[in-house]
């Protein structure tokens, strides 16, 4: 089903958007007096104001709600790119399909040693690959794991750099010119993760976000490596339909001088045997016209106007089809800055918004990771 | 008056329960014993375990015999075979498969199944069943070897052995002698048929000082001979790679698998015997925690096992010395690597120089490493531990996804890990209050309800009010809508919750004088924090008394409670007496059963004790402390303990304390209601005084109960 939204979108706002699911109310802890733990070892950090603390607290505050809970959030601004960036290595990192990760922050991870892991983790994966046998760290094999520095892919100053492992095919024989196959990439990242960055003591190291393209098989070995070595732990990122609605709005929020893409939302219906998937696609334009109107407050969007939003669109639909999309399930939603999906795929495709949609992303692994 | 407010308890010792010193629930531990015993439900918990001890013990008396059968009779053995010798092989069969056999089993079973005494067939047989409970000795391999250069065994029987040896080789507890063999099976190699199966053996007992150039040459020379084989590759790449000078040949840069799998035969075996090993040595198992869990190969990622297995940390050698190579890697020394770490005196040794592994979530299953985390005074081994085990929670925890559920077993032995660990540390992990904190809203009240609960007792001391609306309303919510044995459980651990609390108070306040100031207000900020808990479940319990129509069940949960509640003061020491609600006060005193009524008299008795003491006290350092107890208290109390002795002892019920108006009194229609409620009369003693005066006076046909009192008033 497929429905163009046309031109007559009159604004519906005789909305009824009690309907829509309202989150909890954060627990608002009273007010939160330094206590006086009892000396048990453990409990002796605890007088100071230490991350273990410090982390401890936000977990009490976030733990009765199940998204996260800033009611507003601002819209993505024209590239926040820090100026040092490298153009290449941005456009690389567009119009890939990614596979979202949330990491744990890495213990005793170092910029400094990029080179020796490369060595390290190309002689695990040959070790995995082959079971059994011992190999010699340094040994000659048909793969070759580069770590590099993406510079700039950050929000802040104190944002730690992202970090960009690929896996390349060596050619066979060395007369061979061509240039080297990337069988795996994945990238690490943290884009204004200040919230978790207070937490943690300096041996750590907080990448809370983690994009991998490439053979899942790959990705479990390089996991499992970066699990054994910094002490970290990778869980699957999904995107529930909350956030998904959120994305939705932001995106459309975003100024865009060249739509390159329908906005669309995909809304799956659950009957056997087979699911049915709903596909709405709307002219980007229409969508901008149609925020444009639900939008109050410059700058930012708030929980009401997301909620507003796609109460808009699922009316309009209801409208033409008889449909409650409110009955189904949202599992992706593509526009022309980036595509999201459910299962915790992402594809971004506006450079220019690129911190803007990490910045969302890192803020639900941390969210993940507390 | 004290005569009735002091019904001893019968059948346990109360005093000594609660005391602070004592652990609370089962799994507690001396934390100072090193020589901690591990229960045998422990080691297998759903076992019919009496039955299976049973068995047990029969099979090791069968397997005796058969071994001294084995062992003494050589010659006898020859004539009177198929039998007897039937019999002993299944046997040791069945025991072998089942838990293994012990290194001595395998000394003599390796001598007869080498020395060719009897056909090859048996000689397979018993080769196929040399399975290890958990190592193999060095010197049982050393006189299997000497047998084979007597000539005494076929060849299909030095293959099998070849092929057990390579199966057991982590097995074996040592390998030094074995190693100066190197020659005898390097000569081995001559054997076509041998051939593959020595260089496997070699492959793996290869040092750098065997690689001598004779050596390679003579491997040269077979290559030249047999061809390339996969086997002699493997061999000669072992070489090269400790003494890379000494061999120019090349070797094809991509591997192909050396050797077909040679352990097919024990594969299930090994399993098991990996499994039964996973404490790594047979001393310190008894140190070890509880069973190792195994997982079958169902998460992609994350191998086997929920908990990592224990491997020293790589950050310091590796990333240290950039220019360290494999060899020198393995030849280093200095610090201990936590593999050798098996015993306490040890521990204590090398506290200094104990490398931390790699992965911190490995300490949960090694007690050695809990004590070290205890002690040492690190942040980030305590938010490396803390972020991996909130994320394992999250990511196992069978009801916060959907459809997760058939991992329940493995999730609940995950959680008995974990309260093995806390409570062998005493403490609870702040991981676990955060994984409540989010799972319980979802929770419904059944699956893992044990380790829940035992979680919930373990929660680190805090701010009750803070925990309320994130734990115990859930709680409260669960507590009302399930059944009256899930109540019961609830209660329970609470109970077991507040004497955590209480000891780590208690310890706290042994730890600093009570002097200055801001501490006192944080005793008070504890001690309220205490009082709001006890509140609690003071409430819970009025209600759930209510909704279970006063089931003396939950009744003996409920005061079960309240005698550890009473005793803070005397017991943990702290400044601090709550008493239970009316209701619970008023449905025990007119309960119908005796060990209630028992169990209430002692309660009151011991918040008599406190009060005293507290009283006590407060009139000796009233300047000091400016903790004082409300006169409420004790107004309230005094408020019961006289409504008790008029119920029970004077006879005069209803006049102080609780009152009725002769009214309403009148109006219930009993008759002598003054003295229905004493000890003779009362609705839970009234069996008794019937069996007594039965006693005194068995031919008497009708009783009056009111001659107890006469007699009494007589004596």
């Amino acid at each position: 089903m497929r429905s163009a939204l046309g031109g007559g979108l009159g604004l519906q706002l005789e909305l009824h958007f009690s309907a829509m699911q309202k989150t909890m109310d954060p627990y608002d802890a009273p007010e939160s007096t330094p206590r006086q733990h009892p000396s048990c070892s453990l409990k002796e950090y605890f007088l100071a104001a230490t991350p273990l603390q410090r982390r401890l607290e936000s977990v009490r505050k976030q733990a009765t709600s199940f998204v996260p809970t800033p009611p507003r959030r601002r819209i993505p601004q024209r590239s926040q790119l820090q100026e040092d960036v490298d153009p290449q290595k941005v456009a690389f990192l567009l119009h890939k399909q990614w596979t979202l990760y949330s990491l744990t922050p890495l213990y005793k991870f170092s910029y400094t040693n990029l080179k020796e892991y490369s060595r390290l983790l190309s002689a695990f994966i040959t070790a995995e690959k082959q079971k059994g046998l011992a190999v010699e760290v340094g040994e000659d094999c048909n793969i070759k794991v580069v770590f590099s520095t993406l510079l700039g892919v950050k929000g802040t100053q104190s944002d730690p750099e992202a970090v960009l492992v690929q896996i390349l095919s060596k050619p066979q024989l060395p007369s061979e010119d061509r240039e080297a196959k990337a069988l795996w990439t994945g990238w690490f990242c943290c884009v204004f993760g200040d919230g978790l960055l207070e937490t943690v003591s300096e041996d750590f190291t907080c990448l809370p976000l983690f994009l991998a393209n490439g053979a899942e098989s790959n990705t479990a070995i390089i996991g499992t490596w970066f699990q054994k070595t910094f002490d970290c732990y990778f869980s699957p990122l999904a995107i529930n339909a909350f956030n998904l609605s959120w994305m939705a709005a932001m995106w459309t929020a975003c100024k865009m001088d060249r739509y390159v893409a329908a906005t669309e939302f995909l809304w799956s219906v659950p009957c056997s045997p087979q699911s049915l998937d709903i596909s709405y696609a709307i002219h980007p334009e229409d969508a901008k016209a149609l925020w444009d109107s639900v939008h109050r407050t410059p700058g930012e969007v708030t929980q009401e106007e997301v909620d507003l939003f796609m109460d808009c669109l699922s009316s309009h639909f209801y409208r033409h089809f008889r449909i409650h999309l409110s009955a189904t399930r949202l599992v992706r939603v593509s526009t022309s800055v980036a595509s999201a999906h459910t299962d915790g795929k992402i594809k971004i495709i506006c450079h220019k918004y690129l911190i803007g949609v990490l910045a969302y992303l890192t803020e639900l692994a941390i969210f993940q990771i507390e | 008056m004290h005569a009735v407010m002091m019904p001893q308890k019968t059948g346990k010792n109360y005093q000594a329960q609660n005391r602070p010193s004592q652990g609370s629930s089962s799994y507690q531990t001396n934390l100072s014993a090193c020589e901690v015993k591990q229960k045998p439900s422990d080691s297998k918990e759903n076992n019919p375990m009496q039955d299976d001890e049973h068995a047990d013990d029969q099979d090791g008396d069968v397997l005796q015999i058969a071994m001294e059968y084995f062992e003494k009779d050589p010659i006898r053995s020859l004539r009177s075979k198929d039998k007897i010798l039937e019999k002993h092989l299944i046997t040791v069969e069945n025991v072998a498969w089942k838990n293994g056999l012990a290194p001595e089993t395998i000394d003599i079973l390796l001598n007869v199944a080498l020395s060719g005494r009897f056909g090859n067939a048996v000689n397979t047989r018993i080769l196929k069943c040399l399975i290890p409970a958990t190592l193999i000795s060095e010197d049982s391999v050393v006189k299997a070897v000497s047998w084979l250069c007597v000539g005494k065994c076929s060849g299909s029987t030095k293959v099998l052995f070849y092929r057990w040896l390579i199966a057991m080789f982590d097995f074996i507890d040592h390998k030094e002698q074995i190693n100066l063999l190197y020659g005898f099976f390097f000569a081995s190699l001559q054997d076509d048929v041998l051939c593959p199966y020595v260089c496997h053996l070699l492959y793996l007992l290869t040092k750098k000082e065997n690689v001598k150039p004779f050596r390679v040459r003579k491997l040269l020379d077979l290559q030249a001979k047999m061809g390339m084989q996969p086997h002699l590759q493997a061999l000669l790449s072992v070489y090269k790679f400790f003494v890379p000078t000494l061999i120019s040949v090349s070797l094809p840069v991509r591997k192909k698998i050396y050797f077909k799998n040679s352990e097919n035969l024990w594969k299930t075996a090994l399993l098991a015997v990996r499994q039964r090993n996973q404490g790594l040595c047979p001393e310190p198992r008894k140190l070890m925690l509880g069973p190792a869990n195994i997982r079958p190969l169902k998460r992609k990622w994350n191998s086997h096992s929920i908990i990592p297995v224990l491997n020293s940390s790589s950050h310091t050698t590796e990333c240290g010395k950039k220019e360290m190579n494999l060899s020198e890697y393995l030849s280093s020394s200095g610090s201990l690597p936590l593999e050798q770490l098996q015993r306490f005196p040890q521990l204590l040794e090398n506290i200094h120089c104990l490398e931390l592994p790699s992965q911190m979530g490995s300490v949960l299953n090694n007690s050695l490493l809990l004590h070290y985390i205890n002690c040492i005074r690190d942040e980030s081994v305590l938010l490396r531990l803390y972020h991996w085990l909130s994320q394992t929670l999250q990511e196992e925890c069978v009801w916060y996804k959907v459809n997760n559920y058939e991992n329940g077993k493995e999730f609940a032995s995950f959680l008995d890990t974990i309260i093995r660990a806390e409570s062998f540390l005493h403490e609870g992990f702040y991981s676990c209050e955060a994984f409540l904190y989010k799972s319980l809203p979802l929770w419904d009240g059944f699956c893992c309800r044990s380790q829940v609960l035992q979680l919930v007792s373990w929660i680190p001391f805090n701010n009750f009010s803070e925990m309320k609306p994130l734990l115990f309303d859930h709680l409260a919510h669960l507590f009302f809508t399930s059944t009256i044995y899930f109540k019961c459980s609830i209660i329970e651990s609470l109970k077991e919750l507040l004497q955590n609390w209480l000891l780590w108070l208690s310890k706290d306040i042994h730890v600093k004088p009570v002097t200055d100031s801001p501490l006192d207000t944080s005793l008070c900020e504890s001690m309220n924090s205490v009082f709001k808990l006890v509140h609690y479940v003071g409430w819970l319990s009025t209600i759930g008394m209510r909704l279970e129509s006063n089931s003396t069940f939950l009744m003996h949960f409920i005061l079960d409670f309240f005698e550890t509640a009473c005793d803070i003061y005397l017991i943990y020491n702290l400044p601090l007496v709550v008493l239970f609600p009316r209701a619970i006060f008023y449905s025990a005193l007119f309960t119908l059963d005796a060990s209630i009524l028992n169990q209430l008299c002692y309660i009151m008795h011991r918040y008599h004790k406190n009060l005293t003491a507290a009283k006590k006290n407060e009139l000796i350092q009233k300047a000091k402390s400016k903790l004082s107890f409300s006169s409420k208290t004790y107004k309230e109390f005094n408020c019961c303990l006289t409504t008790m002795v008029g119920c029970l002892w004077t006879s005069k019920p209803f006049k102080k304390g609780i009152r009725f108006s002769p009214e309403t009194l009148e109006k219930l229609g009993v008759e002598e209601h003054k003295r229905s409620l004493n000890l003779v009369y009362h609705s839970s003693l009234l069996g008794y005084a019937v069996s007594f005066l039965l006693q005194e006076t068995p031919e008497e046909k009708t009783i009056n109960l009111s001659s107890i009192q006469v007699l009494y008033v007589q004596q």
